[in-house]
């Protein structure tokens, strides 16, 4: 059953935990630059949004990859890095419409989320549950019930029942 | 690793910058952050200097464990001889500047002499330098921010920076980064200023390696566990520090016309409820912070509208609310706006605009005094702007109310004056009422930063715990369940203060500690966790002496500099003169009581080591190791 990291911006605080823990995790240090998530932030507005790779089922890194070192884990839902056949060549983070995939300066390889093979840390560690991970069936489920749980109170207001 | 950080000394005078490493040495006495911005304070600061002078330092820093996995190792250290109290200068802030020194690769900066003209230092990846600011000075905190970033072009810097507060000498300026992050209070801003400079540009991408990172994580996340699982921390997160505003009020815990009224009578406008409803807009959080205790606003209607900042606090509820007769929340936030944006303390600023209100109200003062202000209660929410405006930039009454207590006073020459004034060794007091509370009492009376209550608030002693559970975390006892009580009040403010020094020198958050709650990490803790990440071994014992012999410095550089002793560590005459005027009935009428609080100071300074004078003996100085400071450790 493929799986899914649901973002919910709106419940993100900003505080970049996310980040801290997926780099100490993948690099043993905390390193903002070497986190496969960052939180970008429009400071003045208070707008926050955690960004990761978003997994394509048609994924134009993969597509681009000269010597197929990037594939599909259909199990888990992932794009994967094989880092026995990566050059390193980075014609993937220039297909990436998203930035989901960047280098790493100071390990000297590309790197993406990997969903820490199927416990991501960035959601352990999450307070407000801004990152979930779930089937990705359910997603949408999930967002239709927490969007429903609003209505009441907005059908109320405006004495629709 | 942590370890490896460096520091950076920065002479301004010359121009002349130094990296060094910090020796591990100075890291087993004094951690890093404030423990060893107080030994630098100490070892270079002229002794008997002008505060204002080129003779003072700045020191900034990053906690021990700054930008590490420990939670909410998010806080920034600031520190230099106070303009106010002439002693410890010392500000604590959060957001995500500390961690971004880090991972640029130092853990301090220390500025000495004064730039020819506005400076400002750009900090990236190890290597430092200094640039020119003039372009940006006279910029308010939140402009200079904007233009450094677009001047150098990268979205992710974080700025440190001060106001036209700072610029101007307002000797209560503060240092500012984000939205409204700020290092507030003892006057350190106005230092900066003093030195031409105007902010810290820091850019880093460098690894804060963990020693042991697996068991980082998982402690990590332990002790997020531990946090979360406490009613405080799911109160703050929802409420912020306001969550606290409802049972201090209703109590009669808080000043209102400067120290007239404990209580709000008229409360329904002022709730953390009400602004729920009307301005609140979100949530954010410090670096690493799991609790999440920020709002996030926006006035709706008036003319403001449309006007967003971050806050408020419990702080800015009553300093830009109760203590001024406001209780307007559009009128608190655009107040709290523009101290956010001039750069300068908002306590500070509120107990001394509160003190001439009361003067003006009792007549001690009049329009010739004010320049032509009518500094009436009913007056002051339009008055709040006006007088913001006027300190910031020192025009009209406001240059009078921008000098501080002690300058003010003298400024004023009205002997009378002198009474409504509450501050302790200059600095002026914050938002709560202490008379019915002898802990917190003693607390702000012995701070090392003069009447300020972060060097040991133990807001727990409100909530009547048992004494079994008070016992085991102030590490014994007789302590009383009672905040009305003396009874175990000097052990009290002695561990809370050792605690509060070790937090801020290792850069994670005081609310994360037994301030709010038993239940929060403690000494086990921050040893398991300095060693995960570091690989240095502090037993619990040793960090409590690391908190003992920062608190201890900071006492012996306030004697150094400005002679206090025992005769300076007293709340101000009107807290024995005058009894509680109102609140419930368990704390009506309450007076706090002169022999007994003489008791409480005799206990806090035994439990110090100190004599009944209030100065550190000699045993005292070795056992610490301080008898050798001024040291060459660096």
């Amino acid at each position: 059953m493929q799986k899914m990291l649901l973002v919910d911006h709106e419940k993100c605080t900003g505080c970049r935990t996310c980040e801290t823990v997926c780099s100490a995790m993948h690099e043993g240090a905390s390193n903002p630059v070497r986190s496969r998530i960052h939180v970008v932030k429009w400071e003045w507005d208070g707008f926050m949004m955690p960004f990761t790779c978003q997994q394509c089922q048609d994924a134009p890194c993969i597509a681009v990859c000269p010597t197929k070192a990037l594939s599909r884990d259909a199990e888990l839902g992932r794009v994967v890095v094989d880092y026995d056949k990566c050059i390193g060549c980075k014609f993937c983070i220039t297909a990436c419409p998203f930035g989901g995939i960047g280098f790493d300066s100071v390990g000297e390889k590309v790197i993406k989320c990997d969903f820490c093979d199927g416990d991501p840390v960035c959601v352990r560690f999450c307070s407000t549950q801004a990152i979930q991970f779930m089937d990705a069936s359910e997603a949408s489920l999930r967002k239709k019930r927490e969007a429903a749980e609003s209505l009441p109170m907005i059908m109320k207001k405006y004495k629709i029942y | 690793m942590p370890l490896t950080r460096k520091i950076a000394y920065i002479d301004l005078s010359s121009g002349n910058i130094k990296i060094a490493s910090i020796p591990e040495r100075l890291r087993r006495l004094y951690l890093g952050g404030r423990g060893i911005d107080m030994y630098l304070l100490y070892k270079f600061v002229k002794p008997g200097c002008d505060p204002l002078s080129p003779d003072n330092v700045v020191t900034v820093s990053a906690g021990l464990l700054g930008g590490s996995v420990a939670p909410a190792a998010a806080r920034c250290h600031s520190g230099a001889k106070s303009p106010l109290t002439y002693g410890v200068g010392s500000c604590n802030m959060g957001g995500f500047f500390a961690p971004e020194l880090t991972f640029a690769g130092l853990h301090h900066l220390l500025f000495t002499g004064k730039a020819d003209k506005p400076t400002y230092l750009w900090v990236r990846n190890g290597e430092v330098e200094l640039r020119d600011a003039r372009h940006i000075w006279g910029k308010d905190a939140f402009e200079t921010q904007k233009l450094i970033r677009e001047e150098l072009g990268d979205e992710e810097i974080k700025i440190m920076c001060v106001g036209p507060a700072a610029e101007n000498l307002v000797r209560y300026a503060n240092v500012r980064t984000g939205l409204k992050n700020t290092g507030g209070r003892s006057g350190v801003g106005c230092i900066w200023g003093s030195k031409n400079l105007k902010a810290i540009a820091v850019r880093g991408t460098m690894d804060v390696t963990n020693r042991y990172p697996i068991e980082a994580l998982n402690y990590a996340d332990r002790w997020q566990k531990q946090m979360m699982d406490t009613k405080v921390a799911q109160a703050l997160g929802y409420d912020g520090t306001m969550f606290i505003w409802n049972v201090t009020n209703t109590t009669g815990l808080l000043r209102y016309r400067n120290f007239q009224f404990n209580k709000l009578e008229d409360w329904e406008n002022l709730t953390i409820e009400r602004f729920h409803e009307e301005q609140h807009v979100g949530t954010t959080a410090c670096f690493g912070c799991p609790v999440h205790c920020r709002h996030q606003w926006q006035i709706k209607k008036g003319p403001h509208a449309g006007l967003s900042g971050e806050g408020p606090e419990y702080n800015t509820q009553m300093c830009m609310g109760g203590m001024l007769n406001i209780t307007n929340w559009d009128t608190i936030l655009y107040g709290s706006h523009l101290v956010d944006k001039y750069g300068f303390d908002m306590a500070e600023f509120s107990n001394i605009a509160a003190w001439a209100f009361e003067l003006y109200e009792k007549g001690i003062i009049d329009e010739k005094d004010t320049g032509g202000l009518r500094l009436e209660w009913s007056n002051a929410d339009e008055l709040l702007p006006v007088l913001l405006e006027q300190v910031a930039y020192r025009k009209g009454f406001g240059d009078l109310l921008a000098d501080g207590p002690y300058k003010a006073l003298e400024r004023l020459g009205k002997p009378e004056a002198e009474y409504y004034l509450l501050h302790i060794k200059g600095l002026g007091n914050m938002i709560s009422d202490e008379r019915a509370t002898p802990a917190l009492a003693l607390g702000i009376a012995t701070s090392t930063r003069g009447c300020d209550h972060l060097r040991s608030r133990p807001a727990i002693d409100l909530y009547h715990l048992p004494e079994k559970v008070l016992e085991e975390v102030f590490d014994g006892g007789p302590m009383s369940s009672d905040y009305r009580s003396y009874v175990g009040k000097a052990r009290e403010i002695w561990v809370m203060e050792r605690i509060f020094a070790v937090i801020d020198s290792l850069g994670t958050c005081k609310f994360h500690t037994i301030f709010f709650s038993p239940h929060m990490p403690s000494w086990d803790n921050w040893s398991k966790m300095i060693y995960y990440i570091t690989g240095m071994e502090f037993t619990p014992h040793e960090l409590r002496d690391i908190g003992e012999r920062i608190y201890t410095l900071e006492r012996m550089f306030n004697h150094r500099e400005a002679g206090r002793d025992r005769k300076d560590d007293y709340v101000p005459e009107r807290y024995f003169a005058e009894p509680v005027p109102g609140g419930l009935p368990i704390v009506k009428g309450f007076r706090l009581k002169r022999k007994k609080f003489e008791q409480m100071l005799d206990e806090y300074y035994e439990f110090h080591g100190w004599d009944k004078n209030g100065v550190p003996t000699q045993k005292t100085l070795n056992k610490l190791g301080l008898d050798k400071e001024p040291s060459h450790m660096l």
